[in-house]
């Protein structure tokens, strides 16, 4: 991609192409970039809705300074939804799928990378089919299971889902095959038990993967909307997604309101997001989660 | 929860084989035990729900009372195949995913690619693209309802700049069709981007440096190397693109509710409302049933097809 691997009797057609090329780039640097700004015109366009008042809204709708800016519509919205509750429920949830999650799908991965016991085969095979269920296609049969367990309505409804997710088996058993074997042969001649070989030698050789499958874990159990709206009913109970999902509905007209509640919607997640921006992508890219 | 492929080969299974011999007992009993808890959980709460909605769909249970209800047979499979309403949805899943994924895969590959040939500025793209997928579809729903609002909206307001006519964004099938598409473009294009991403940065720069010397210009390096070389990424993108997008749900029922009179109502609604609306819960397990093999056979059709390339190219 350098001039420098350019032979030089082609110095002058080089050097146009050279040229060329540049200013290809340079093109294609500036689409790229209003591309991306446009991406980021609805996130700006929800934070500065919500910190004017709809009066100015509905007159001047793209002004932006219009009216004057506040946060009266933050201090609204937080005292009519019981969002601090809901943000207590997603957060539960969330915490408890992704340990369970993590605990479970290693103890899984571990076994089926290092051990040979009876049945491996079929765990395995039972592993990969899982891959290709669609699962959230069965949410009606799923339901009536949960109901005759009398689980509807608990925080165990919208974990155990989660924690039955083979593909966090799979990324941890990808990883833990790639731990030499002659580590876990010498932690074993020195008397380690297979339960101190998997909690003390390879789990913290995991920890990528941890981070990884605790990550999307995490965003895919709080942004999950079908099932909680199905399994939680109460007001009080339901997370930010479904609590949330109430709001929508095109004769409200209270902007600043409901765009102050979307903003604080989406302001823990984008936290996260940013600070584990690298871990999230390249888990992405590995799993292909979706 | 979702559909899944592993995007890089696995390593060849060779571990069990490294030590020959009969296992101790010891090891039989850790590999059960540690197994265990996932494999109860699996079996019960991702098989389960499977079984069950086999089970539930020859019967005529309702959702509002526990029980079985009476035994019915096939009827069940029989009115769900003669109910136009069910292949209403199943079609609009499918309109809705011959509109998503042909602009989903090509602008991400074409953004991907753009941004591979940037020195600078990589994070920031990847940043703005893929922000939107880390937020709640309700979330989504709500920006984009006011920015689809009549009159005062951002869309109408951009739409009658350009001059184009300002569609019904929530009252009118056609609108809502746009209104969808362009909220799902924006919401989810980033998990497409970062899959072409991992994927470019996986060509050695050589063959470019090969290219180049031979006379290559930008754009033929990009439509003679890059493209053909994302081949595997794009049939992966592609399936993964059409799976997600056969089981749409949140963002019609959002942003339409499945309206103007259930003209956009996707197959996942269908279900909902038949399940959750009507309680014919054994009916509403017969339709699932019938689109969870639809979905199931697409899957096993592209695995296979992978599997066949694979074992082809490896021949």
């Amino acid at each position: 991609m350098s001039t420098i691997t350019q032979p030089r009797p082609a110095a002058r057609t080089g050097a146009s192409a050279v040229d060329g090329g540049r200013l290809f780039n340079r093109l294609c640097g500036t689409c790229l970039t209003l591309f991306a700004l446009i991406w980021l015109v609805p996130f700006v366009w929800a934070l500065t809705t919500s910190l004017r008042n709809d009066g100015s809204i509905t007159q001047h709708p793209t002004s932006l300074f219009a009216g004057g800016w506040s946060l009266h519509a933050y201090s609204y919205a937080w005292d009519t939804y019981p969002i601090g509750s809901w943000y207590l429920n997603s957060l539960v949830i969330s915490v408890l799928a992704v340990l369970f999650t993590v605990a479970f799908c290693s103890m899984a991965g571990f076994a089926l990378a290092f051990l040979r016991f009876r049945g491996r085969g079929a765990v395995i095979a039972l592993v990969m089919a899982g891959l290709m269920l669609p699962s959230e296609a069965l949410v009606l049969p799923q339901f009536i299971e949960y109901r005759s367990l009398h689980l509807l309505g608990t925080y165990w409804a919208l974990v155990l889902p989660s924690v039955a997710a083979p593909v966090s088996v799979f990324v941890f058993h990808a990883f833990f095959r790639g731990i030499p074997q002659p580590l876990i042969e010498a932690a074993r001649i020195d008397g380690a038990s297979w339960w101190r070989v998997y909690a003390a030698v390879c789990m913290p050789i995991c920890r990528p993967a941890i981070s990884t499958v605790a990550i999307l874990t995490f965003i895919t159990s709080w942004n999950s909307f079908l099932w909680p709206l199905l399994v939680l009913n109460q007001t009080k109970m339901q997370t930010i997604p479904v609590g949330l999902a109430s709001l929508v509905n095109n004769s409200n007209i209270q902007y600043a309101e409901v765009m102050a509640s979307s903003v604080l919607g989406f302001l823990p997640l984008i936290a996260v997001f940013l600070l584990f921006q690298r871990q999230i992508t390249q888990g992405i890219a590995t799993t292909g989660i979706k | 929860m979702t559909t899944v492929a592993s995007t890089r080969p696995a390593p060849a299974a060779a571990v069990p084989a490294a030590r020959p011999g009969r296992p101790p007992r010891s090891e039989r009993r850790a590999g059960l035990l540690l197994s265990a808890p996932f494999l109860l959980v699996y079996l019960v709460f991702l098989v389960g729900p499977l079984l069950v909605g086999i089970v539930l769909s020859f019967f005529n249970t309702t959702t509002v009372k526990s029980g079985l209800g009476g035994w019915v047979g096939v009827s069940n499979y029989t009115k769900v195949c003669a109910d136009p309403l069910f292949w209403e949805a199943m079609w609009h899943s499918v309109l809705f995913t011959l509109f998503t994924t042909p602009p989903l895969v090509v602008l991400a590959l074409a953004a991907a690619i753009l941004a591979g040939r940037m020195r600078r500025g990589r994070t920031f793209y990847r940043l703005a693209f893929f922000a939107p997928y880390v937020v709640p579809s309700s979330v989504v729903a709500l920006i984009f309802l006011w920015i689809y609002t009549p009159q005062v909206g951002l869309a109408t307001k951009v739409f009658s700049a350009v001059g184009l006519p300002v569609p019904d964004f929530i009252g009118s099938t056609s609108g809502g069709w746009t209104a969808v598409t362009l909220m799902t473009l924006w919401w989810t294009f980033g998990f497409n981007f970062v899959l072409y991403t991992a994927a470019l940065q996986d060509i050695p720069p050589e063959v470019y440096e090969a290219a180049a010397i031979d006379g290559a210009g930008p754009w033929q390096q990009i439509r003679h190397l890059t493209v053909p070389l994302l081949g595997r990424t794009t049939s992966l993108v592609l399936i993964l693109q059409i799976l997600a997008s056969l089981k749409v749900f949140d963002q019609i029922y959002l942003l339409l509710g499945g309206g103007p009179s259930q003209s956009t109502r996707p197959v996942i609604e269908y279900i909902y409302d038949t399940g959750f609306t009507s309680y014919r819960g054994g009916y509403g397990a017969a339709a699932t049933m019938v689109y969870f093999v639809v979905i199931v056979a697409i899957s096993a059709a592209w695995y296979g097809l992978r599997r066949r390339r694979a074992s082809h190219a490896a021949a």
